[in-house]
């Protein structure tokens, strides 16, 4: 019932979801951390900023990055110079998957460490930690059930990208082809049974991703 | 000996503080009632909280100066600094809280053997009673070779029949190690079997 085809939109679904969540960890993290202890001017006009893909339809956080890796914006120009192709490849794909998840990441990680007294952090500075030392060994530790809680948010919203992955990286059958945007174009061609093969492997992986994250979060509440 | 000048003001705490005092004392007592700014007189001293204005010294050492906008890091004020409620490290056992801010080689061994805390350094931090979380935090601050100690009331959390418990290490560090003390509480009996000289705060 699985065919071949099937099985390898599965498997390259799988690959760049991972590969966007662990890269879209770390901005996500250092950002989370900035609006959860930080006060600057301009908070928040920065928030609204990094909300925006929240709120914007992903189709046109797909055709503004369309047009920022295009040959005709200074970036895409950049990039071509040293041979580095983006749209109509994978890393469209995981372009496309990190800009998406990356506000919910970033909220996660935000509630996380906003959870944690501050008064642990104060205390290791009057035991000579610095910024970097109190941030690596008590706040991330000590929030890293909400950041759990946004690997897996952002990894399941990886995985149903739809919007943006087919403005900048379309649906090129075995190049980048996903799982959402594969039952789309199945459809479309009127191969509705190998989508409904997509629909599948899909609702398998969400119920993979919830399980997960509940996991997390009993082995958390336990601890 | 402690060589402690504060004279600052603090808002939060509604209370105006001026004291200088370069006597030959061990240990320190601040005695007052709930709200009458003791813990965040502590805080001022470690650099956890901000004076709105006034100077706070150790020795020829500016801590603290809104003249000379002078507002040294906690990290960098060597203060030693046992909140009430210990704050132990929840994410670390009894040993890594201890050995957090480890400063020299050699301390470990002999703070654990003061404290008595051979049996729990593998334990994690919220099995131990409050009498034990006292002790550790005391531990881990002490590891800093801090050039004064704060304990901010460390038998409230401890039931009264124990107190003589925690009251005997408290007494030994101040033989052992020469640790100058800040010892706060709202228990005058407390302070009189520990302070030799107290600063009393109003509300």
């Amino acid at each position: 019932m699985m065919s071949a085809e099937t099985w390898a939109i599965a498997r390259f679904t799988v690959l760049m979801a991972s590969l966007a969540t662990a890269l879209v960890l770390p901005p996500a993290i250092a950002i989370g951390w900035v609006l959860a202890r930080k006060q600057f001017p301009g908070k928040a006009l920065f928030e609204t900023v990094v909300s925006l893909p929240l709120v914007l339809p992903p189709v046109a956080s797909g055709l503004l990055l369309l047009w920022l890796f295009g040959r005709r914006s200074p970036v895409g120009q950049a990039l071509d110079a040293i041979g580095i192709e983006v749209i109509f490849t994978w890393k469209a794909v995981v372009l496309s998957m990190m800009v998406i998840s990356f506000p919910l990441v970033a909220r996660s990680v935000r509630a996380g460490i906003e959870q944690v007294d501050r008064r642990y952090e104060d205390l290791a500075a009057t035991l000579g930690a610095g910024s970097f030392r109190i941030l690596r060994t008590i706040t991330l530790p000590l929030a890293s059930r909400g950041i759990a809680a946004g690997a897996v948010l952002g990894f399941s919203r990886a995985l149903g990208e739809f919007g943006a992955t087919i403005m900048v990286a379309g649906a090129i059958p075995g190049r980048t082809r996903t799982l959402a945007v594969g039952i789309y174009t199945l459809v479309e061609i009127g191969r509705e049974d190998a989508a409904w093969s997509l629909l599948l492997v899909s609702a398998l992986l969400a119920f993979g991703a919830i399980y997960l994250s509940n996991r997390l979060v009993e082995q958390k509440g336990r601890a | 000996m402690i060589d402690l000048s504060i004279d600052i003001t603090l808002r939060q705490g509604v209370f105006l503080l001026s004291v200088r005092d370069t006597a030959s004392v061990e240990v320190l007592g601040v005695f007052g009632p709930s709200g009458s700014g003791k813990t965040s007189l502590l805080e001022a001293i470690a650099g956890i909280r901000t004076p709105d204005s006034g100077e706070i010294c150790i020795g020829e050492r500016i801590l603290f100066s809104s003249k000379k906008r002078i507002d040294l890091p906690a990290r960098e004020r060597h203060i030693g600094y046992v909140p009430q409620d210990a704050l132990l490290f929840p994410n670390m056992n009894v040993r890594a809280n201890i050995n957090f801010g480890r400063h020299a080689e050699g301390d470990f061994e002999s703070l654990v053997k003061i404290l008595d805390l051979q049996d729990l350094l593998e334990r994690r931090v919220t099995n131990l009673s409050g009498g034990e979380k006292q002790r550790v935090a005391i531990a881990r601050a002490l590891m800093t070779r801090p050039s004064i100690l704060l304990l901010d009331e460390p038998l409230a959390g401890v039931d009264r029949e124990r107190r003589d418990v925690i009251l005997p290490y408290i007494l030994r560090i101040r033989r052992e190690l020469h640790v100058p003390l800040v010892y706060v509480t709202h228990d005058e009996a407390e302070l009189n079997s520990i302070a030799d000289r107290v600063l009393r705060l109003g509300r």
